[in-house]
């Protein structure tokens, strides 16, 4: 119930990561975080092969 | 004085073996001749993919898509109830958080979809109007985003729409385009942009369809879209 009304009144306050006068929020820096691995691990991974054609 | 006019029979119209030299008078028949011309069903709907599309950086663009089409359903569910219903019902709750999450998944399909096309140069071979498609359609989902924001009827939207309209405000526009009317944001998020992003990316994709996906840059020359090379001994050799 504390946490439905918490997300209700919107009181959760926010994680943020600094160093030195650069600052970002913790849910903004681990989403970028993983599309740049996922942009990287695209480009490295290999596709799984497809059904042969006849 | 009456005209005769003779029926056309079914033959002369429906003929399957009407040739490109036929003349069409109507608008409908231009149209139609304009459209099979530009997207013909086997570019429509194609049964093969050159090559160079199996590779991850080539899936992002459909994970989009795919994640749209989730958002969009819990987003009619959440509409149907009104805009305080989730914060009262424990299903409300899962559908407002699998809308926030699709949400998210868009996004992120979306930008990693931008730098593939990005790096890729993907403007390439008359493909101009579909990267400004892509554009387009990232700036109205942003203001899609933003209006959700807006709607979540608590203490969040509140804050977030009194932040941000001293910004529109400052753009002149804020008395018409007024960030604290939840009625107004509510018909722009649920109605307006939903329209005009599903819009401009069936666009996007028929363009996509249209000058088929794009080669990497280092791509071979006889590696193209499989409509032009038609050349079977091509296929056999990507295929091993």
């Amino acid at each position: 119930m504390h946490a439905l009304l918490a997300t209700v009144m919107g009181d959760s306050s926010p994680t943020y990561l600094g160093w030195g006068v650069f600052t970002i929020q913790i849910g903004n820096f681990i989403i970028i975080s993983v599309m740049i691995v996922l942009f990287v691990l695209a480009l490295v991974l290999p596709f799984p092969a497809g059904r042969k054609r006849k | 004085m009456t005209h005769i006019v003779q029926q056309p029979t079914s033959e002369s119209t429906d003929s399957p073996d009407r040739g490109p030299d036929e003349e069409f008078y109507t608008w409908t028949g231009k149209a139609r001749r304009w459209m099979l011309k530009t997207l013909p069903p086997d570019k429509l709907l194609p049964e093969t993919q050159p090559s160079y599309v199996a590779s991850w950086i080539y899936v992002f663009g459909m994970g989009a898509i795919a994640s749209l089409v989730v958002l969009i359903v819990s987003g009619v569910v959440l509409g149907l109830n009104g805009p305080s219903w989730w914060h009262l019902s424990s299903f409300g709750h899962f559908i407002n958080s699998t809308h926030l999450w699709s949400a998210e998944f868009f996004f992120l399909f979306m930008v990693v979809h931008l730098w593939g096309k990005f790096w890729m140069a993907s403007w390439r071979g008359g493909r101009l109007l579909t990267w400004i498609t892509g554009v387009v359609a990232f700036a109205a989902s942003i203001g899609a985003a933003f209006t959700g924001y807006l709607v979540q009827t608590n203490f969040e939207s509140e804050w977030i729409s009194y932040q941000a309209k001293d910004v529109v405000n400052a753009t002149g526009i804020g008395a018409w385009f007024n960030l604290a009317n939840v009625g107004q944001m509510f018909m722009w998020h649920i109605v307006l942009l939903p329209l005009a992003v599903a819009a401009i990316v069936a666009l996007h994709v028929l363009l996509v369809r249209v000058h088929g996906v794009v080669a990497p840059i280092d791509a071979a020359d006889t590696d193209t879209q499989l409509r032009d090379a038609v050349i079977p001994e091509l296929h056999d050799k990507a295929d091993k």
